[in-house]
């Protein structure tokens, strides 16, 4: 396989890294529905620590990102 | 690397006065000239609201200080009052990741875009807090690589490990806010590019990715918000491992 072929083939597996991302971000946002729903009083106090594992979540997936940008311009 | 067009364009970095120093080029670019501007900006929020300090804020005194006590407590709850000689550091990295990553998105070159910058603000983070468990605790600090209470035969695994997920941390900590910025402003690029692109090609599919845009950039304010605040946050934990030495 051609070099250059085969740099894209690889940056577009590291694109994977999202599905870990696109399950870790339903899983927070899922529990913290069902915390809000089930406590409705404790909403306002839920509201912060989410965000901060959203923040945290997504990075896992940008280092995906950061691993195709190096495949492909590294 | 990057051509004129490509959606990398936008961090390019142009040299605007030469400075060699000893080998060494330390020539002034537009990122160093948006870090003064940063600097500068936040600086004169500052002073400028705290200017006439009344007992009740006004506005602009309201906004300072909502920035200093969100700070403020952040640091209490994360390393108690054992951590209040640190507020200034603290507070000086939020506010500038913080205008660093507003200012990139209303124009300016993003300086937390690049590597370097945000690796030697995360280095910086990291030799203060190996320096402060030394200075709090000295040679006792390394027994923070042996976790108390976990059984002697693990003692093999688990010191090299405690010692990689220590010495990885500038790295995660960097990795994270240059990605987050790198993969949003990428983003907006490639979405700008759509918009001509399909708009080329029958005018009213421009309009889909156009619409998107503003979508998009509300969440790269979230971001920037987002990640200023988990900078910070995550210096403090840091801060209160060294502090606090727990097992």
């Amino acid at each position: 396989m051609e070099l250059e072929a085969a740099k894209m083939i690889g940056a577009g597996i590291a694109a994977l890294a999202l599905g870990g991302a696109g399950v870790g971000l339903g899983n927070l946002f899922g529990s913290y529905m069902q915390g809000a729903f089930r406590n409705p009083e404790a909403q306002s106090k839920l509201k912060v620590n989410p965000m901060l594992a959203f923040a945290l979540i997504e990075a896992t997936g940008l280092f995906g990102f950061v691993i195709a940008m190096i495949i492909l311009f590294g | 690397m990057a051509e004129a067009h490509s959606p990398l364009a936008q961090f390019e970095i142009k040299t605007l006065a030469d400075l060699h120093l000893g080998g060494i080029d330390a020539s002034f670019t537009n990122a160093s000239l948006i870090m003064v501007v940063v600097v500068a900006l936040v600086t004169l929020f500052i002073v400028a609201g705290m200017r006439n300090a009344t007992i009740v804020p006004g506005r602009f005194q309201g906004m300072v200080e909502f920035f200093y006590e969100f700070i403020a407590n952040l640091l209490k709850e994360n390393t108690g009052s054992a951590g209040k000689q640190f507020f200034p550091l603290i507070f000086s990295l939020f506010m500038f990741i913080l205008g660093a990553n507003l200012i990139g998105l209303f124009g300016a070159i993003t300086v937390t875009s690049h590597i370097i910058v945000t690796f030697a603000l995360a280095f910086m983070v990291i030799t203060i807090v190996t320096i402060v468990g030394f200075a709090r605790h000295g040679a006792h600090y390394l027994s923070y690589f042996a976790p108390a209470g976990a059984p002697m035969w693990l003692m093999p695994l688990m010191i090299p490990l405690e010692i990689i997920s220590y010495l990885i941390r500038p790295i995660s900590l960097s990795v994270r806010l240059f990605a987050n910025m790198v993969a949003g402003h990428v983003m907006l690029g490639v979405l700008g590019t759509f918009v001509v692109g399909l708009g080329g090609l029958f005018f009213a599919l421009g309009a889909i990715p156009l619409v998107a845009i503003p979508m998009i950039f509300a969440l790269e304010v979230l971001v920037a918000l987002l990640q200023a605040y988990v900078f910070a946050i995550l210096t403090c934990i840091y801060l209160n491992d060294a502090i606090h030495l727990a097992h």
